[in-house]
């Protein structure tokens, strides 16, 4: 897009005078008051606007926490049943924040999906995407951190079977493990470095956040019909109130949702064995990660060699960044590829069996015919692994060569009111952005 | 342009080297403190000194968990059937090859055979192996279901190789120092 002028008018004096020093209020109106967003788009694209309130959220209640909580080994778990039972609210600050990590994870998985399912990735915003891959490593390497802090059974179990992958690098493995834990085993010098990054990353987040929302306003938004805005008057509505209103009713829903979880059933998406103190002499019988891990988990799994499943579980991650290349098809939105939709779905499907294949016993029988064993955990999740780096690897770049994707609409104006309708719209229309 | 780059080094050019090397170093002198740092640290280490094993509490058959730099080591007093289903195995293409001989210590030139000392931690991801349990009667791994054998080799399942050995000594034929 190009440049376009800005549509704050300083009404006061001071405004004026901080104007001309600080144009920060310009910003804030020409960014979420006068920004123009497409027409048409709907209630998926209210997902980052429940994310950025979920890290506000996260990083609210965790500042809290801080204030009650020990990171030291004695002292750890006692302490979170000290926030739990003694500390005013201390049970609502730890449900929050335990059940916001899953509430952020469901919150980026759809917000992921919907990137994929409309093509967000292409150009112009592979940039945007990468930043959104990003964001969600950082994701994750927090809520691995945050998870081990309660010292408990599963939160020993996980720091020790994860710091434990980079003991397949070849070589210098076990340098780089006993240097990460800052011992010969994960113990307190461990629970306190985890204590010190957990802190930390949140705060890296919000700043590739905002690098997020820079590249997504420098671009301009997708929408489902994927067609780029090509008249501001027609395609177009103004980011207030018109965005504003329809994701904070977006987020009032989700927060009903959160508050179901907090207050109903604070302890469905934890671990029962996480409220037995940490044993470094026996391990669960069933060890498994948070279900927001449990796709990559099973992948990890899936992979007889130590080192091969470490390096599948990454690159099951880092093939997202790939995708702006990776899907050959000049179409954006999915709406308009029948066979990319069928690909897509399948897709979706694999991710949550990989994710339940994680969640169970490897030699569980899947499929048995006769009392033999045709098929186990292991080799099922095989299978759903070949299919998931095939959508990235084959489907994707093959489809965009022969697939014939219906016709798009002339504008997304059209693609709301059709070919007749969109010569005349009544109502307000936004003001051109300025970048 | 092409006058500026073809013509030869003057002090200019080296000023600006020697600028960039001594920031390297600079650079690199303040990173180092802040990895080195979180490396073991003088306590830890200190924790981490040698111990000394009784092992005549440990009845044939039997085997003891002890805790040493803070992971588990399996102390097995193997039986003789034990010892000997194992050697049988020797040959039986192992995914890491190594004889049950390798994995005992010996006292003033006698093999100990009946004591396999080994780190209670799989190789594949560090959890702790169930004793007695598996294929082989040895330990079995409930995270990822590796199976090893008595003398702590592993069998089946995704873990890469046995056991690790720790380094230990035969004070007598009755005690052991291990580090």
């Amino acid at each position: 897009m190009a440049e376009h002028h800005s549509s704050y008018v300083p009404k006061t004096g001071f405004e004026r005078w901080l104007d001309a020093r600080l144009p920060i209020v310009r910003l804030m109106h020409d960014s979420a008051v006068s920004y123009p967003v497409p027409r048409n788009l709907n209630y998926f694209w209210t997902f980052g606007g429940i994310l950025m309130f979920m890290l506000v959220s996260q990083i609210v209640t965790g500042i809290v926490l801080v204030m009650h909580y020990t990171p030291h080994v004695d002292h750890a778990f006692q302490s979170v049943e000290h926030i739990m039972r003694d500390v005013n609210y201390g049970w609502l600050m730890r449900y929050m924040h335990s059940n916001g990590a899953s509430m952020f994870f469901i919150a980026v998985y759809i917000h992921i999906f919907r990137g994929m399912y409309y093509g967000s990735y292409k150009a112009p915003r592979e940039v945007l995407w990468i930043l959104g891959v990003v964001i969600f490593l950082l994701m994750m390497a927090t809520a691995f951190l945050g998870y081990v802090l309660p010292w408990g059974q599963m939160s020993f179990w996980g720091a020790t079977v994860i710091t434990n992958l980079f003991s397949a690098i070849p070589v210098v493995g076990e340098t780089i493990v006993v240097w990460l834990w800052g011992g010969y085993s994960v113990d307190n010098p461990t629970l306190n470095r985890f204590f010190s990054l957990h802190y930390l990353l949140p705060f890296m987040i919000f700043g590739v956040v905002i690098l997020h929302v820079w590249a997504l306003h420098h671009v301009g938004q997708n929408n489902p019909s994927g067609v780029e805005v090509k008249n501001y008057k027609k395609d177009t509505v103004p980011f207030t109130p018109y965005a504003t209103v329809k994701d904070l009713f977006a987020m009032v829903c989700f927060m009903i949702f959160f508050a179901w979880f907090v207050f109903y059933h604070p302890n469905f998406l934890g671990h029962a064995d996480n409220y037995i103190p940490a044993d470094p002499l026996k391990t669960p019988a069933h060890i498994v990660p948070e279900w927001y891990f449990l796709p990559f988990y099973g992948i990890l799994r899936a992979i007889p060699d130590k080192l091969g499943g470490v390096v599948a579980m990454f690159a099951s991650i880092a093939i997202l960044a790939f995708l702006p290349w990776l899907d050959t098809s000049k179409v954006r939105s999915g709406k308009y590829r029948p066979w990319f939709k069928f690909a897509f779905w399948t897709f979706v499907l694999v991710s949550v069996l990989l994710g339940y294949t994680g969640s169970q016993p490897t030699d569980k029988v899947v499929l048995a015919i006769g009392g033999r064993t045709v098929m186990d955990m292991v080799f099922f999740a095989q299978i759903l692994t070949a299919i998931y780096f095939a959508y990235f690897l084959i489907m994707l770049p093959l489809l965009g060569l022969i697939e014939k994707p219906k016709a798009l609409p002339a504008s997304i104006a059209d693609s709301v009111l059709g070919p007749a309708g969109s010569g005349h719209i009544a109502g307000a229309h936004a003001a051109p952005p300025k970048h | 342009m092409a006058d500026q780059s073809m013509s030869e080094p003057n002090r200019r050019d080296f000023l600006f080297l020697a600028t960039g090397a001594a920031g390297a170093v600079a650079v690199g002198g303040v990173a180092w403190p802040l990895i080195s740092q979180m490396s073991p640290d003088a306590s830890t280490i200190a924790a981490g000194a040698p111990v000394e094993v009784d092992l005549a509490p440990i009845a044939e058959g039997r085997a003891i968990t002890l805790k040493w730099r803070g992971k588990p080591i399996f102390v097995r007093h193997r039986t003789a059937a034990e010892i000997e289903a194992s050697k049988k195995d020797d040959a039986s293409g192992l995914p890491d090859p190594q004889a049950d001989a390798a994995r005992v210590r010996a006292f003033e030139g006698k093999a100990q055979e009946q004591w396999v000392v080994v780190y209670g931690n799989c190789t594949h991801l560090g959890c702790v192996p169930i004793g007695f349990s598996g294929d082989y009667n040895g330990w079995y791994c409930p995270c990822h279901g590796s199976h090893y054998d008595n003398a702590g080799r592993i069998r089946k399942g995704p873990a890469p190789r046995n056991l690790d050995i720790p380094e230990f000594t035969f004070l007598s034929a009755s005690k052991i120092r291990i580090g």
